[in-house]
């Protein structure tokens, strides 16, 4: 019987604690934002999908070494470049991200020693599609330099 | 407590839970034959989300293997890239820096208290409880956007390097760490008040999903499900790796060996945890955080490594055999919950299925490190 009683008045309590803590809460400011309306703003850190990096004249810094392209883990980058006649240097002509399948690990930015690939701060890429996962990389600088 | 009852075979039927089912939290099938509301037994099925992890790593360098440590347990991801990067480290004897080591620790047990932040939310929603979900998702919002503001990612990190680390932690990160001890000190408080002390939850666990010590050894449990069944083992202690010797902390131990033990260690944890990110954080070094020579290509010397760390789970071992070349010949990784899980069947007989799924939530499974 005094087990009875016992319950009973902790019963009681846990429900006025759980009360408390919501009473407590209740005046507070919310801690969520309404996102499409209003949404925090990124680190700079953080890890959107790769982007090149142009130098003054909007062209990439990127000489077509192949280093970002073999680090990857899952062959998720593809360049394609040509070799002008008279010139030692390729010219970048194509980088091309498959998005569907970067684990966003990083390598690529790590492996390239021609400040040429960072991480951008994209992150609203829902799609039903694969293909708009698929990002030319090359033309979305040439965007960004409008 | 569940009463003791001779279950009779010839009575029973199967009950299918999962393998989509809120209550095994990921793609895990429990096969359960009842004798009306008692288990007569239950068999996990597993392999829904098997994903070749460990065949994974003969065919990519080590480098490239990083990226599948965030992709096993997704909640305490750090601490398998620790495990990783450790293996490695120790193949090819790679130096870590001081302040490296510091930093993987802080971050390692930040990710542990995010792990059993979400675990404390997702049990007690389990168990009918809705409200400390959200204050628990709101403390750990406050660990993911430290972890952001270094490392990039919120969940699958990919942090740890071969002797050091991606990047550095700055001021920020720092001051915000502390104000979050001071935070997290206040709302353990909290959930004390309103988790740990409520008669529901106490009524529920107090008793019910006994695991003894022996069941845990055959099965090799390890992490909370181990240290709720009084066993005094925590590879941070035992065999102490990285840093971990340098801190003063307590392992906690219950004996009692039911659902509320486990319960108790991993909020004890949380505790435990925050003492040595403050540990950590008065004696962090300057310095650099990747070592000065690193080998460009990590071909570690034919021969076999190990190495154990401690996740938010039970102990991660990974083994690594090496034939010298680039890939690695053979990774085997030893998760914790693996053998966590399967002492589920023997221990679930004779119990409500009501209580059952009560004492599934405590062992806090994690499928895709299950079935890797």
């Amino acid at each position: 019987m005094s087990g009875y009683f016992s319950d009973l008045f902790l019963g009681a309590k846990s429900l006025l604690d759980g009360m408390w803590v919501t009473l407590k809460e209740f005046p507070k400011r919310p801690v969520t934002l309404s996102y499409p309306h209003e949404s925090v703003p990124m680190y700079r850190r953080f890890r959107g999908h790769i982007e090149l990096i142009g130098n003054e004249e909007g062209a990439p810094n990127c000489v077509v070494c192949g280093m970002c392209e073999r680090a990857c883990p899952s062959n998720c980058i593809s360049i394609t470049s040509v070799k002008p006649e008279g010139s030692k240097k390729k010219v970048l002509t194509g980088y091309t991200l498959d998005f569907t399948t970067c684990s966003l690990c990083g390598s690529c930015v790590e492996s390239c020693n021609f400040n040429a690939v960072r991480f951008s701060n994209e992150y609203n890429l829902a799609s039903t599609r694969k293909e708009d996962f698929i990002f030319d990389l090359l033309a979305r600088l040439k965007e960004q330099n409008q | 407590m569940s009463q003791p009852i001779e279950l009779q075979q010839d009575e029973t039927f199967v009950l299918n839970v999962g393998p989509q089912h809120p209550a095994t939290h990921g793609v895990l099938r429990v096969k359960m034959t009842m004798d009306g509301e008692y288990i007569y037994n239950a068999e996990t099925v597993l392999g829904y989300i098997h994903r070749m992890h460990e065949k994974m790593a003969e065919n990519r360098t080590y480098a490239q293997y990083m990226p599948n440590m965030g992709r096993l347990d997704y909640l305490s991801a750090m601490a398998f890239n620790h495990g990783y990067a450790l293996v490695v480290e120790r193949a090819c004897t790679i130096e870590v820096p001081e302040r490296a080591e510091y930093v993987r620790v802080i971050t390692v047990e930040l990710n542990r208290i995010s792990s059993h932040l979400v675990w404390l939310g997702a049990y007690v929603l389990d168990l009918g409880g809705f409200t400390p979900l959200m204050y628990c998702f709101d403390d750990r919002e406050q660990i993911l956007d430290l972890l952001e503001s270094v490392t990039g990612s919120r969940l699958t990190y990919c942090y740890f390097r071969f002797g050091g680390l991606y990047n550095d932690i700055d001021d920020a990160f720092i001051s915000g760490t502390r104000s979050f001890i001071t935070r997290m000190r206040k709302e353990l408080k909290m959930y004390q008040k309103l988790v740990t002390g409520n008669i529901i939850l106490m009524k529920r666990l107090q008793g019910h999903g006994l695991v003894d010590r022996d069941m845990c050894q055959r099965y090799g449990a390890t992490g909370p499900v181990a240290r709720g069944s009084g066993i005094n083992y925590d590879v941070r202690r035992n065999e102490p790796y990285s840093i971990y010797d340098r801190f003063d902390f307590d392992v906690p131990v219950f004996h009692e060996g039911d659902s509320y033990a486990r319960y108790l260690v991993r909020m004890e944890e949380i505790e435990q945890s925050l003492r040595i990110i403050e540990q950590a954080l008065d004696q962090l070094p300057d310095g650099p955080v990747n070592p000065e020579k690193k080998p460009k290509v990590i071909k570690p010397p034919a021969g076999d490594y190990y190495a154990a760390v401690e996740t938010a789970r039970g102990n991660f071992g990974i083994r690594l055999v090496s034939d010298g070349t680039k890939n690695a010949y053979r990774l085997k990784l030893r998760s914790p919950t693996y053998s966590n899980m399967h002492l589920f069947d023997e221990a679930c007989r004779g119990m409500l299925i009501a209580d059952a799924l009560a004492f599934m939530g405590s062992l806090d499974l994690v499928i895709p490190e299950i079935d890797r």
